[in-house]
């Protein structure tokens, strides 16, 4: 039988496209979590981008390389909303001070909040199994 | 009036785009290293993404220009309408809105694309009437080699995860980080995936013509090696996000799926002896000089990416410049240089298959590459540093960490300076002629 790139093409698309939607479908399978108000939050998430705080900061790693992570940014000793307020409006190092609004910054926290919430970014609470893939407790919160 | 060679116009505009890339990237680590560096006007906020989109632009418009100047040679029909004119009008009302929106601070985007959102919109217009060019002119052309089906991957795949890029748009997607968070990694690693089969498919149409043999493209092996490719660009972004708390399933299929780039690499060390004596027969013509120095360069990403897609090496290098590393040494030493190629093989042909380079573009060509490894080094050994530092019981504070990788960030400026310069030099030569390489188009 001769070789159809076509067909291969067609298979492989058609698997693409299952799993791209067993991941939009996600949510539908998650409960709320109730330590932060899921709406503020994804007007939080807003905001983030609003101020393009991604420039420098990460969440699990991933974004900026000049600031630190933020995924677990609220729970940090001594952390919260005032803090962050004081640290957005001030500025330190390179980065500028920001004029955000008080809901803006209420947003902000709130979405910090879902990023803590959702698990621990710390790579010494991670550990390999025997495939070499990492393993995370927190993996049970979500 | 005399006819518009479309190809030369993208490939041209990429050019610019290059230079405005290299100019901002030079300016953004300057930050790294004197903080207070244009603090107060443009800022690391809005340099980082002028230098990224300026780079992404260069890649995109560059793979544009050369797929067009590709279907141009094979059908040997103009790609001279007016579609492909709005298309390149589309891309310039899009260039100007972000960087407006960049320069006056008016973001909402995700990293990447971080300026408005409506400043899509143009884009992906202009993405669909690609896709009508390409297809209204290759349509006919029968056992297509695997280049042609390279490009037409790259084109379907670039607008289908642009699309998803902008899920996020729905509530009920920002509303559940995990999620949302790896859709975006999702796209980010597929929009590679694709744009890497419009430039490599070019590296094949590239090499069809300078080994004059017609049978790179259609041979078995190139096909299974296009085929691996699309597999991993669907499957294999999984391994950016082993630290996220997503779904098991992802983590082990991005795992499962990295670990065949193994294949890739194996082939290299395979072909070596047959790339040493090709890069002895070939090494004066010029748009091949970068396709052999891309091909060190792949060797050298796809052994490090391997490597880090291990989920028990990538918690050591996870969120560290090993990362950027990765990544501009990717864009630079593998994508760069193969648009650079195709830009000296469209751009001027006349001057590169006759002559030997001038001693100028000889010391431009290897001060790219001395400059290209010192910035690989410079972020792998600032990476590896941070690296420790994420994985000390006691840490020290994040300044003070930044602090200690000073003499890696200087270095990497100077590596910066030193791209910039030679990849001046070498638009500076490409664009002399941009006018009459426009206007004059010539089947060949």
């Amino acid at each position: 039988m001769k070789f159809k790139p076509r067909h291969t093409f067609l298979l492989l698309s058609s698997l693409f496209l299952l799993y791209s939607f067993s991941i939009y479908l996600h949510p539908l399978r998650v409960a709320d979590d109730n330590r932060y108000d899921k709406e503020l939050a994804s007007e939080g998430r807003l905001v983030w981008q609003k101020y393009n705080c991604q420039s420098c900061h990460q969440f699990y790693g991933l974004g900026g390389y000049l600031g630190p992570d933020l995924t677990n940014f609220m729970s940090k000793p001594g952390r919260g909303e005032p803090f962050l307020k004081a640290m957005v409006n001030s500025g330190i190092k390179q980065m500028p001070a920001f004029s955000l609004t008080d809901v803006e910054i209420h947003e902000l926290a709130e979405f910090l909040k879902a990023t803590d919430a959702s698990g621990s970014a710390d790579p010494r609470s991670f550990k390999a199994n025997n495939f070499g893939m990492i393993e995370h407790n927190e993996h049970e919160k979500n | 009036m005399r006819k518009i060679n479309f190809g030369n116009l993208f490939l041209v505009t990429a050019i610019v785009m290059l230079l405005s890339g290299l100019v901002f990237g030079v300016l953004a680590a300057i930050i790294y290293i004197a903080p207070d560096f244009l603090k107060n006007s443009l800022g690391f906020i809005s340099l980082r993404p002028l230098h990224v989109s300026s780079a992404l632009l260069w890649i995109f418009l560059g793979a544009t220009g050369s797929v067009y100047n590709g279907i141009r040679i094979v059908t040997k029909k103009e790609v001279s309408n007016p579609v492909a004119f709005t298309q390149w009008l589309l891309w310039m009302i899009a260039i100007i809105g972000i960087f407006t929106s960049y320069f006056t601070h008016q973001f909402g985007g995700r990293e990447y694309w971080e300026f408005n959102p409506v400043w899509a919109l143009p884009i992906a217009i202009a993405w669909i009437l690609f896709f009508i060019n390409f297809y209204k002119h290759i349509y006919k052309v029968r056992n297509w080699p695997v280049y042609m089906w390279m490009w037409f991957t790259g084109l379907v795949f670039f607008f289908f995860s642009f699309s998803e890029n902008y899920l996020w748009l729905f509530p009920v997607i920002r509303e559940h980080f995990v999620t949302d968070m790896t859709i975006q990694w999702k796209v980010n690693g597929s929009l590679v995936g694709a744009w890497n089969q419009l430039i490599y498919g070019t590296a094949f149409f590239l090499m069809d013509r300078i080994s004059g043999t017609k049978d790179v493209g259609k041979n078995n092996l190139a096909f299974a090696m296009y085929f691996l490719g699309l597999f991993n660009l669907m499957f294999n972004w999984g391994h950016h996000i082993y630290t996220l708390p997503t779904e098991n399933y992802i983590r082990y299929i991005g795992y499962a799926v990295s670990m065949t780039e193994w294949i890739f690499f194996a082939k290299i060390i395979y072909n070596w002896k047959k790339s040493v004596s090709d890069i002895q027969k070939h090494y004066h013509y010029f748009p091949y000089r970068f396709l052999m120095a891309s091909d060190i360069w792949v060797f050298i990403n796809i052994g490090q990416a391997s490597l880090l897609s291990i989920p028990a090496i990538n918690i050591y290098t996870h969120g560290t410049h090993i990362t950027v590393a990765h990544a501009m040494g990717t864009t630079i030493g593998i994508n760069s240089m193969i648009l650079l190629a195709a830009c000296f093989e469209f751009l001027k042909p006349e001057l590169y298959r006759t002559a030997k380079p001038s001693r100028s573009i000889n010391f431009a060509f290897w001060m790219l590459q001395i400059s290209l490894v010192i910035l690989f080094l410079s972020l792998n050994i600032a990476g590896f540093k941070k690296g420790i530092w994420q994985l000390t019981e006691e840490q020290s504070s994040y300044s003070v960490m930044m602090q200690s990788l000073q003499p890696y960030f200087i270095s990497f400026l100077i590596a910066g300076i030193g791209l910039m310069i030679s990849f001046s030099i070498f638009a500076g030569k490409l664009l002399k002629q941009a006018r009459k390489s426009i206007l004059l188009s010539h089947i060949n």
